[in-house]
């Protein structure tokens, strides 16, 4: 029997309740103490297709979902068909037979059948059908012999809204479902969930969070104070979360036009010296270039997340790719500096985007968040986040530190470092004007070649202290089981010591992916090392070089199909990495992917 | 920023010239209006700092080169949208956001409708030339059914925008329409365009001396008449007579053509009530119970 490790999933048609009944289960689970990583996939539809929820729950940390189902609640045929061949052995279904008929020989003999009257419970309990959902949970919770009472507070929690009469039937569903179980099957079920006894571990508050979410939270922390958007799969969220919020914590949150209005109005709003940030996905990303570039010419700081999606066009609205990096990377006409962002999971989904703010002010730049719909639209478990935060405005000046000079105030004056003072409209000795056309100094409008040369210098050479500012990429090890985060400080003889059979290399959400991979790997007595990067541009190239040297053979791992991360490193360094993982269906990699590709490749 | 009074009243028209030398061609419409755009800043008593000045691309982008406030060259068609972000920002703010009618009515038309219906407190003046001058000489969405430019050689075939028809039926609450060869009265519109507290819109007729020889001075001053002083008495408050008056075609009408007291977008924002964005304190902002909601 297995304790407290267990994937569930459910499946129906959208439009049926799917995602919040998911998103019960695993706060359920995490309130319980559990790690959870949660994932949901769903075509770019409103009512009908097929919407499901899947659910990975272990009493350890866990960085990614995996493909197996121990629990699948079948609300159709669809479901079981597309799902069926994921369940593990000794499994279970949970079904209605009167709605969703098969025969028996379609199923493998050693999956147990839960097969519930659904429906007729629900219609002893209200006229709405959506309340098999909770039943569903209910006989979950049985058949893994789980706590009844943590679902029963989840559920209260997330329909308060809705008023204590839909609380109180959701709670009577779930009593219902629980006891169909318990009185007609019997306790054999291969997993079960225990609460954490521990009581440290036990009494730990965690947080069910998405990167969406964390993204939010960190944009909220660094006093982002101006959030404009147009809704887009799957950056909408964040949308919805700054707009839910703009009350209780002072935003003002606009819905656009367009995302050119977006990212225009931002820009405003920097300008004018409020923290401000927009987001969107790549073919938004492609309306807001025109305003990247406008916001590189005036050195207005600006924070842009680009969730990403499969492209070109349309592409897939709802799934998941890391396609755009190298459109990211090039996006606008001209040169001038930019900082592009990866986070690989929540925690650096929230510490990255606070201090993306930071460094867009401290060097008046445009920082880049790029995420995908894996990583924005997944749950995971995470401590609460550290609030300790400085904010650092750079450059920011006003009020009396403004002088008054005869000739004005030099908004773009030159330095060693390309970073001049700034200071905002309203102030008395301030006045300047920026234009998007090449300017002198003082922002007058300018075509002198020498003014050119050193205005394009003085942009560009931000990069050099971006580059000594931002962290290293870490790396990653597995020592007894357990995943070791090694911090970079600076290139020393330990980097030389990656002697391992081979060294991983990735960037954002693919992330969670290879950590679970390496833990199989280890248990096969394989010994990898995993190098992580949360920033590409600029990229820390002189670590790379030593790396890719030292390195016994190395393998990328990216969600798109032309490699384009391994692509920016040959640029960069010159050197080809050896092997190459890429996924480009679509849908989020998975570990055992990622260790059958490193299992062959040391096998050859 | 608004209550700095030291230098409030000393100023003249001549304090607010950058001392750049306008780089318009001689005679272009831009200098009646940069001229009534001083002017109305003087008479009405602004302190440069208060005021930031948006312009968009075209020969009109170089106002905010020329006039001595605070300035934000955008890019073509996006003056609107950078000026919402500024209002909302730091709504003390005066903001005069200033473009051609290529940048306004053709590729920023879909942002020009929405700031509209936003009613956000914005006073827009739109240099009107009826033709694209800086890339000299292409039809604009301005230019009349016929004309004959560098992009149209046998002559426009489509039918030019209305902004005035078209800025009363989006929600505009301050429609007005100035022409570049009379300065006085144009500042008088954009004064009160100014004062107005809502999104205002002056279109100005804007003769452009080198690729417009149609829409000349002489055309103009033959065509135009003011609506204020026409005995039929053009009520402001109505939208019906307002559409009739902005549909006219044979004289054309300048003036104020519709007039509408209506709260603005940033007065209905709670968060902001108090005061600016700017003005909040974001140096320890306390996220723990937004991060309790996630347990």
């Amino acid at each position: 029997m297995a304790i407290n490790k267990l994937a569930w999933k459910i499946g129906g048609k959208a439009g049926y309740g799917i995602m919040v009944t998911g998103l019960i289960f695993s706060k359920a689970c995490s309130r319980g103490g559990f790690h959870v990583f949660d994932t949901v996939e769903y075509p770019s539809l409103v009512r009908g297709g097929h919407n499901n929820y899947h659910v990975r729950v272990e009493d350890e940390e866990i960085h990614s979902n995996i493909e197996l189902i121990d629990i699948l609640v079948a609300f159709n045929n669809e479901t079981i068909d597309k799902h069926k061949s994921n369940i593990t052995v000794g499994g279970a279904i949970i079904f209605d037979s009167n709605e969703t008929k098969f025969e028996n020989n379609e199923i493998r003999g050693d999956i147990k059948l839960y097969d519930i009257p659904l429906l007729k419970i629900a219609k002893g309990i209200t006229e709405e059908k959506i309340i098999m959902n909770t039943i569903t949970l209910g006989a979950t919770i049985a058949i893994i012999d789980y706590d009844l009472n943590i679902l029963d507070g989840v559920i209260t929690d997330v329909f308060r809204k809705k008023g204590a009469e839909v609380v109180n039937k959701n709670i009577l569903a779930a009593k219902k479902g629980y006891d169909y179980v318990k009185k007609n099957y019997n306790h054999d079920f291969k997993t079960k969930l225990r609460q954490i006894s521990n009581n440290k571990e036990k009494n730990k508050k965690r947080m069910l969070i998405t990167g969406n979410e964390a993204i939010s939270l960190g944009a909220i922390k660094a006093g982002c104070k101006f959030y404009s958007a147009y809704p887009m799969t799957p950056a909408s969220s964040i949308l919805h979360y700054m707009a839910a919020n703009e009350k209780n914590m002072n935003l003002v949150v606009k819905q656009t036009e367009d995302e050119i209005a977006a990212i225009h109005a931002a820009i405003g709003a920097s300008f004018a010296g409020v923290r401000s940030m927009t987001a969107t996905s790549g073919g938004g990303f492609s309306l807001m270039v025109e305003g990247l570039g406008l916001a590189a010419m005036t050195e207005t700081p600006l924070v842009i997340v680009n969730a990403q999606r499969p492209g070109p066009s349309t592409g897939l609205a709802t799934r998941t790719e890391q396609g755009d990096l190298k459109f990211v990377l090039n996006a606008s006409q001209g040169e001038f500096p930019h900082i592009i962002i990866t986070p690989g999971d929540v925690d650096e989904c929230f510490y990255l985007t606070r201090e993306a703010f930071n460094l867009a002010e401290k060097f008046q730049v445009q920082v880049i968040i790029m995420t995908d719909k894996h990583l924005a639209e997944s749950h995971k478990t995470t401590e609460m986040f550290n609030v300790e935060y400085k904010i650092n405005r750079g450059m920011l000046i006003e009020g009396k530190q403004l002088k008054k000079r005869p000739d004005g105030f030099k908004r773009f004056e030159f330095t060693d470092t390309g970073v001049s003072n700034r200071t905002i409209p309203g102030q008395k000795n301030g006045i300047f004007r920026v234009p998007s056309y090449e300017h002198d100094e003082f922002g007058w409008m300018s075509e002198d070649p020498e003014v050119r040369i050193k205005m394009v210098e003085k942009r560009n050479k931000k990069m050099v202290n971006i580059l000594k500012e931002i962290s290293w990429p870490n790396i990653y090890n597995i020592e007894n089981g357990k995943i070791i985060k090694k911090e970079i400080k600076e290139i020393n003889s330990e980097i030389d010591k990656l002697k391992t059979d081979i060294t991983i290399i990735s960037w954002g959400s693919t992330k969670g992916a290879v950590l679970e991979a390496m833990k199989f790997l280890k248990i096969d007595g394989v010994y990898a090392d995993f190098l992580h990067f949360n920033y590409i541009n600029p990229l820390k190239t002189e670590l790379l070089l030593k790396i890719l040297k030292s390195a016994k053979k190395t393998i990328i791992v990216e969600q798109n199909m032309t490699l384009q991360f391994a692509s920016i490193i040959k640029e960069k360094t010159g050197l080809d990495i050896d092997h190459s993982f890429s996924k480009y269906n679509g849908r989020q990699m998975y570990p055992h992917e990622i260790y059958d590709k490193i299992k062959e490749v040391l096998n050859n | 920023m608004g209550k700095q009074k030291s230098s409030k009243k000393d100023l003249k028209p001549e304090d607010f010239n950058t001392g750049k030398k306008p780089v318009w061609c001689s005679g272009c419409g831009n200098f009646g209006i940069l001229m009534a755009i001083r002017q109305a800043f003087a008479d009405l008593g602004l302190n440069k700092e208060e005021i930031v000045i948006i312009s968009g691309i075209g020969c009109s982008d170089k106002y905010h080169q020329y006039i001595d406030t605070y300035g934000f060259e955008s890019i073509h068609g996006r003056i609107l949208p950078v000026a919402m972000g500024i209002k909302l920002a730091n709504h003390n703010l005066k903001l005069i956001a200033i473009g051609g009618d290529g940048d306004g009515y053709g590729i920023g038309m879909g942002h020009f409708v929405h700031a509209m219906r936003r009613n956000i407190n914005i006073t827009y003046i739109v240099c009107n030339n009826q033709i694209y001058g800086l890339t000299t000489g292409q039809a604009s969405p301005t230019s009349d059914k016929g004309l004959i430019t560098k992009s149209t050689p046998f002559g426009n075939l489509e039918e030019p925008v209305n902004p005035i028809s078209l800025a009363i039926v989006s929600g505009a609450t301050y429609v007005a329409r100035g022409f570049a060869g009379d300065v006085n009265h144009l500042k008088k519109l954009i004064i009160a365009g100014i004062k107005h507290n809502g999104f205002s819109l002056v279109d100005v007729f804007q003769p452009c001396v080198t690729f417009n020889h149609v829409n000349t001075y002489d055309w103009f001053n033959k065509k135009v008449y003011k609506l204020e002083n026409n005995k039929d008495k053009h009520d402001t408050k109505n939208k019906d007579a307002a559409l009739k008056k902005a549909m006219e075609n044979k004289k054309l009408p300048i003036g104020v053509f519709y007039k509408k007291k209506k709260i603005t977008y940033e007065e209905e924002v709670e968060q902001i009530k108090k005061k600016p964005l700017i003005k909040q304190d974001i140096s320890n902002i306390r996220i723990n119970k937004l991060m309790n909601e996630f347990i």
